[in-house]
């Protein structure tokens, strides 16, 4: 039987996932259920949709470093003006979404690095917010909250919700003509060039889907919090990286896994509850996120060499 | 003509010429009565952003993915460790320096381990490291408040010939930095590692040892720094590095440091980091309140990377 490379790619990140769910399971037995899956992951649909965003930004070989300020900013833009008049609210994501292809052409045409552009509009982005939001406030809709809370029989909201983001993006950039040609871009941009492709289109439409892709970040996030404030979503920014590179993806090349980058994203928020059962003094609560990070990279060089000592064989 | 063409070549001159024009417009707004106390000011706050700035650039020069995300936290915990070790006692001082600088040494060294041997991006790598050294900091910090020792806390807030002493600091570490990238092998080498890893292992450039020299380099100016904003502000706070990250890496790119690697500038950071100060300050001047600050600071940055980054288009 014959595995394509991108299938070995996906086992890591999911045997990561699978290891620190056991270990979860053995430490807290009662999360085995609906009510404990529920918990763990509850937080993990708007960290999924933000690191899809940031891994369609990472296909063309950039980095968003305003991906926090931008979700923050959308959950503020869903407490406030989607909440009260639902018009305006979507005029001004569509506005958003405009903005970040913008931000695409500015980037490709000026050749400028993609790190300093979108450190300068994190700026932008926290300005805006606080502009809407001087304080925590603000109400979610009541569709999105529906949507976020509801409980569909046998599995819940969060994994359903999860598993449809991993397809929908799957077969968005790994099987449709528009995903080969945003990983192209990131792979060889002058072939892509070459073969009659307009780039500057294709950069400016990758970076417009990650914006969509962020907006529902935000409103998902409003839906399970309630409320936003100016600060809701920073550490998104080097979540939704850490998630990209922990689903198997890479910095430069095009190399970049949907699945993956949902399984990244959910290993990460799983990494969370893990140590609050585990009891670990809070002052060490952010160490040990970072040692579990650093050990499930290990794991998944480990199981790079297997997999290499198998090929030579 | 040929002087100014010169001039204009020079990728650092933009973010000076950025900076000039802020400064006149924030001392023409307060009347011209500002302007020493706003040029002391500029210079003390922009010498903590150059001592950093220059660490993550030697770390930046080695090329695309090289970032150093733990320099918040090394500048915390440094901060935190020394003034805890020196417990407010004039002799002690010197033994503070030597700590935090061993502590930068062997967070470099830390960094570089798993960069290494776990063959993590540095960025994920060193965002790691960051988590484990915030916890430690958090750890020994406990919300205590302890005061610098008087000569040390004298010496970072006083000024030589009207010139912050911290400013002094920053300009010797600047002229270190510069001997050590434009004089000697090792500058050489990051620039070659920077253009082409490949080709620099080819020639016999000992890039393992360059890169780790570079990421110690990069954590022990952080430690320093932190060792002299603790001092400097009265104390250590868990919080005082955080603004340092976006900082840091702001103010080598907008100095004209290439992002792609290779390509490394020091007169610009000291350009950028006064200007970085300088717009702050001035929006503050004009009584902007907390969002279109943050805005404008966007877009001015955002306005300097795209006039500065025009000269590559014209290539």
């Amino acid at each position: 039987m014959r595995i394509s490379t991108g299938t070995i790619r996906l086992v890591i990140p999911a045997a990561s996932l699978a290891l620190l769910l056991a270990a979860v399971f053995y430490m807290q037995p009662r999360a085995m259920s609906y009510t404990g899956l529920n918990l763990l992951f509850n937080l993990a649909v708007p960290i999924a949709l933000a690191t899809v965003a940031q891994m369609l930004i990472m296909a063309v070989n950039d980095l968003d470093l305003s991906m926090g300020a931008f979700v923050s900013f959308c959950a503020c833009v869903t407490a406030t003006f989607l909440q009260a008049s639902p018009a305006i609210g979507v005029l001004i994501f569509l506005g958003a979404i405009a903005a970040y292809a913008v931000i695409g052409v500015v980037i490709h045409v000026r050749e400028l690095p993609s790190i300093v552009v979108t450190l300068g509009m994190s700026f932008v982005w926290g300005g805006l917010a606080v502009l809407m939001l001087p304080s925590p406030g603000g109400e979610a809709p009541g569709w999105a909250r529906w949507l976020m809370t509801s409980r569909p029989p046998f599995v819940p909201m969060a994994i359903v919700a999860s598993i449809v983001i991993a397809l929908v993006t799957h077969f968005v950039i790994m099987r449709s003509s528009v995903g080969v040609l945003i990983r192209g871009v990131g792979g060889n941009v002058r072939s892509v060039e070459r073969a009659g492709w307009s780039v500057i289109r294709i950069r400016a439409g990758t970076y417009a889907l990650a914006g969509f892709f962020a907006v529902l970040s935000g409103i998902a996030l409003v839906g399970l919090t309630t409320s936003a404030d100016a600060n809701i979503a920073l550490r998104y920014t080097l979540l939704s990286i850490a998630g990209v590179i922990l689903g198997g993806g890479e910095f430069v090349g095009g190399k970049v896994s949907p699945i993956g980058a949902v399984i990244g994203a959910l290993t990460l928020t799983l990494a969370g509850s893990f140590l609050s059962f585990m009891r670990i003094p809070p002052d060490w609560q952010i160490g040990a996120q970072g040692a579990i990070l650093i050990v499930v990279l290990g794991l998944r060089l480990l199981l790079n060499r297997l997999e290499k000592r198998e090929k030579s064989r | 003509m040929n002087g100014a063409r010169l001039l204009f070549s020079k990728p650092w001159i933009w973010s000076f010429a950025a900076t000039i024009a802020v400064w006149i417009v924030t001392v023409l707004f307060t009347g011209g009565a500002s302007s020493l106390g706003l040029s002391q000011a500029a210079l003390t706050f922009a010498a903590f952003s150059v001592i950093v700035g220059l660490g993550q650039m030697f770390v930046i020069t080695l090329g695309p993915g090289n970032i150093d995300l733990s320099v918040p936290a090394t500048m915390t915990l440094s901060g935190t460790l020394a003034l805890k070790l020196m417990d407010v006692e004039d002799g002690m001082i010197v033994v503070g320096l030597l700590v935090s600088i061993l502590l930068g040494f062997g967070i470099g060294i830390g960094n570089y381990v798993l960069i290494k041997l776990l063959r993590i991006p540095p960025i994920i790598a060193t965002l790691s490291m960051s988590f484990i050294i915030q916890s430690t900091a958090i750890w020994t910090n406990r919300g205590l408040r302890i005061k610098p020792p008087e000569i040390l806390a004298i010496f970072t807030t006083s000024n030589l010939f009207g010139v912050p002493n911290i400013a002094i600091v920053a300009l010797i570490l600047s002229v270190i930095a510069w001997v050590l990238l434009e004089k000697t092998i090792y500058g050489r080498w990051i620039s070659a590692i920077g253009q082409s890893t490949f080709a620099a292992r080819m020639t016999g450039i000992p890039v393992d040892g360059t890169r780790l020299v570079t990421y110690i380099l990069c954590a022990v100016l952080a430690s320093i720094c932190g060792y002299l904003l603790a001092s400097f502000s009265g104390g250590a706070a868990l919080n005082m590095g955080s603004e340092y990250l976006l900082t840091s890496i702001a103010v080598v790119v907008i100095g004209g440091t290439a992002v792609a690697g290779g390509n490394s500038n020091i007169p610009g950071i000291w350009g950028a980091s006064l200007f970085m100060f300088l717009v702050v300050s001035m929006l503050n001047t004009y009584g902007f309140g907390a969002g279109f600050r943050l805005i404008l600071t966007g877009l001015i940055i955002i306005a300097v990377i795209l006039i500065a980054g025009g000269r590559q288009a014209n290539r």
